[in-house]
């Protein structure tokens, strides 16, 4: 049903749809409404057969969730930022187990200097832990999106994460259609693992593995990730017929013949659009909603016309000839000869406006964009600093 | 599950041979129908305290959960030693994690099993000192606080063993590591620092602490046949020889985990929601020294080269330590 409702809220609720049994939870901004929803829900009653423990870090949220998991239980939690990267080894450990854990990252920036706003340097810097990554663009996606998440987990052994924009989804109140329990039980089965801890057919689980089978292991489960690149479009579709609410692992606009393409994930993506409406240069949107197992293929499928791509990155890699966005977009097009280009956007909960899209486009279209730029940074700032470092080191 | 031969043991001066005793009152180790939860074939060093409590604490606990028990492992030997895929020793389902995270990972477990309609499973975690009073300390005392139903043991060799014999939290005053070697004007591990996590634990006032080593079967198999008949958080130190780490005699495990509780080193206690509620009585109170000699990691306090007059005065500390550990608990001191 269709209600206005704040985005945290929503996630929640369709999290409930999903009967989860165990939630480990630790605030962190922006993530906190999410699991306080839920809290709220175990203790009134009204999500019955779920425990939800309030843990005293994320490390213990997501080990927790992790030992549920492995009791064969359904197993949720959220976290944002510095909370993501304190479960860090938690994190490649629930994957290299084959743990279905969902949990919700609230993207936001990583400290020093401490933010709290929104970009996505948290998730991105967890792009390597074996996690499915889900990025919403909006609301509505994210909803969709835990709900296929529970089983996609459940029928991959993988856990899989979904990024939703910091504040800008999860603080939103709009109108969002928060699927009802009939359509979420016809869709998600009910939770069976693929192995748990059980003194009826007792297991060892986490053994020490030696350079004799760790390479094949390792292929293994990331075999089991990579199935969800098949998997999640079939998923969605079912859950489209069953919901009438269709989510990709891309999504594409005025993309046909355009021979420039922005690429990007998240909820920037909204305003892009509205960039791309108000221009009329040959400009294309290409939106990734799986991020993790990269879907290549769709990708270079997608920007098979696109001369000029540029990817709009809302995290940022210290050192790294361009964003990791762009890395895998640009493996994506190899031999294509497109021109890709790193922009990044969005640090830290700055906002994407739509006139420093306009003029970033306006440069790229005149073949004047460089290889990574910063939208909409303060050059003099920066200028003024380096001059003085300058005269620092000179000194 | 492989059928393996049981070996009995009878041990120490006072202990009274399961044989004489009536079927009721021997211990789970002298059960031939014992789960052997860690079997035989594993990789620990000879006379490995660790593996031998191991064995002692989940054949017991296996037999007061009829046989319904799942066990969390933290990263350490007890883990590396018992699990080189594709071999297991464990006759127990098993799950390791990682090292810090083993109370967490339970307290998760058993909240799954609750909600997955199996509550009749019981969860032990279980680690050593380094995985209990450092690394994982924040998710056990988050374990403690929140009276969670786990029964967590903590093995303490009084160092990191399993990556070479490095200091801890409990590594005791004057014991050699390869971080605290023996050598300045303070040799081994300084004075003064350190934790005492039974202590720690009362201090959360869960429902039941207890300390216990491999030396006293009897007391062991009792503590843990106690916490298992309890819900909630319960807290098991048990003191494991290393000889590896300890520099001592294979052969010498047990009795110089009993020497730690006749010097008075090692109290053994039972706490009851922070509340001490029984004592283990010391039967033939030795010198500190008895208890030291036998340990290479204290070989400069005896060393001919040393310093006699600091080596006297650090022996005096030691047995000051003991002295404290005698009054604070109030331990009877019997004759032998």
């Amino acid at each position: 049903m269709r209600s206005q409702i704040e985005g945290s809220r929503a996630i929640a609720q369709a999290i409930a749809r999903c009967r989860p049994q165990v939630v480990p939870a630790y605030p962190i901004t922006p993530q906190t409404h999410i699991v306080e929803a839920l809290g709220a829900m175990v203790k009134s009653g009204a999500l019955a057969g779920c425990e939800f423990i309030t843990v005293e870090s994320e490390f213990a949220a997501m080990s927790a969730a992790i030992g549920a998991s492995a009791a064969g239980a359904r197993a949720y939690t959220a976290t944002a930022s510095q909370g993501l990267l304190y479960m860090a080894e938690a994190l490649f450990n629930a994957s290299g187990l084959g743990l279905p854990i969902v949990m919700t990252v609230a993207n936001r920036a990583i400290g020093a200097p401490i933010n709290i706003w929104n970009d996505q340097s948290d998730s991105m810097s967890m792009r390597d832990c074996g996690w499915v990554q889900l990025y919403a663009q909006d609301n509505q996606d994210a909803v969709a999106l835990h709900v296929i998440a529970f089983r996609l987990a459940q029928e991959l052994s993988v856990p899989v994460m979904v990024c939703v924009d910091g504040f800008v989804l999860t603080h939103a109140v709009e109108a969002i259609d928060v699927p009802g329990a009939e359509i979420v039980d016809a869709f998600l089965p009910p939770m069976s693992a693929r192995q748990r801890v059980d003194p009826s057919d007792p297991v060892a689980i986490g053994a020490m593995v030696g350079p004799e089978a760790f390479t094949e292991v390792r292929f293994l489960t990331d075999a089991d990730l990579r199935r969800a690149a098949h998997v999640f479009p079939a998923q969605a579709s079912e859950y489209l017929r069953l919901s009438g609410y269709h989510v990709g692992e891309v999504s594409k606009y005025r993309l046909d013949t355009a021979s420039t393409v922005v690429v990007t994930l998240g909820s920037v993506s909204g305003t892009v659009r509205e960039a791309l409406d108000d221009m009329d240069g040959d400009i294309g949107l290409l939106t990734l909603t799986m991020y993790r197992p990269f879907p290549a293929a769709v990708v270079r499928s997608a920007l098979a016309h696109a001369s000029q791509v540029i990817v709009l990155e809302r995290a940022f890699s210290p050192g790294a000839p361009e964003g990791p966005v762009t890395a895998d977009v640009r493996t994506a097009l190899a031999g294509t000869g497109a021109d890709i280009k790193t922009v990044v956007a969005g640090l830290g909960g700055r906002a994407v406006t739509r006139s420093a899209l306009h003029a970033m486009l306006a440069t790229a279209l005149a073949g004047e964009l460089p290889a990574v730029s910063f939208l909409d940074l303060r050059a003099d700032v920066v200028e003024r600093e380096l001059a003085r470092r300058e005269a620092g080191v000179a000194t | 599950m492989t059928i393996q031969e049981v070996k009995f043991y009878q041990v120490g001066s006072r202990a009274v041979g399961n044989r004489l005793l009536s079927e009721d009152l021997r211990t789970e180790q002298a059960n031939e129908n014992r789960t052997n939860a860690l079997n035989s074939g594993h990789r620990a060093c000879q006379g490995c305290g660790e593996a031998l409590a191991a064995r002692y604490v989940l054949d017991t606990a296996m037999d007061a959960a009829d046989g319904q028990l799942a066990v969390v492992n933290a990263t350490g030997c007890l883990e590396v030693f018992s699990t080189p895929y594709p071999e297991s020793s464990w006759q127990v389902p098993w799950l390791h994690s990682l090292f810090a995270n083993a109370a967490s990972v339970a307290s998760g477990l058993a909240a799954g099993l609750r909600t997955s309609g199996r509550g009749d499973v019981r969860v032990l975690a279980q680690g050593g000192d380094g995985g209990t009073v450092d690394i994982g300390l924040a998710c056990l005392s988050g374990m403690f606080e929140r009276n969670d139903d786990v029964f967590y043991v903590c093995y303490d060799n009084e160092a990191y063993m399993n990556t070479g014999v490095q200091r801890s939290g409990a590594t005791p005053p004057a014991a050699r590591t390869a971080t605290t070697e023996a050598v300045g004007p303070e040799p081994g591990n300084r004075f003064g620092i350190g934790k005492d996590l039974p202590r720690i634990a009362m201090a959360h006032e869960i429902p039941y602490v207890a300390t216990a080593t491999v030396a006293e079967l009897h007391d062991l198999e009792a503590k843990v046949r106690h916490a298992m008949s309890l819900r909630g958080a319960r807290y098991l130190h048990v003191l494991v020889p290393c000889p590896l780490g300890w520099g001592s005699a294979p052969a010498d495990t047990v009795r110089i985990a009993r020497l730690a509780q006749r010097s008075g080193l090692f109290p053994l206690f039972e706490a009851e929601h922070g509340t001490v509620t029984s004592v283990v009585p010391i039967r033939g109170r030795v010198p500190v020294e008895e208890y030291l000699r036998l340990q290479r990691r204290y070989a400069h306090l005896f060393a001919a080269a040393g310093d006699a007059d600091r080596q006297a005065a650090t022996l005096r500390a030691v047995q000051a330590i003991a002295d404290r550990n005698i009054a604070r608990y109030a331990i009877p001191v019997e004759e032998l």
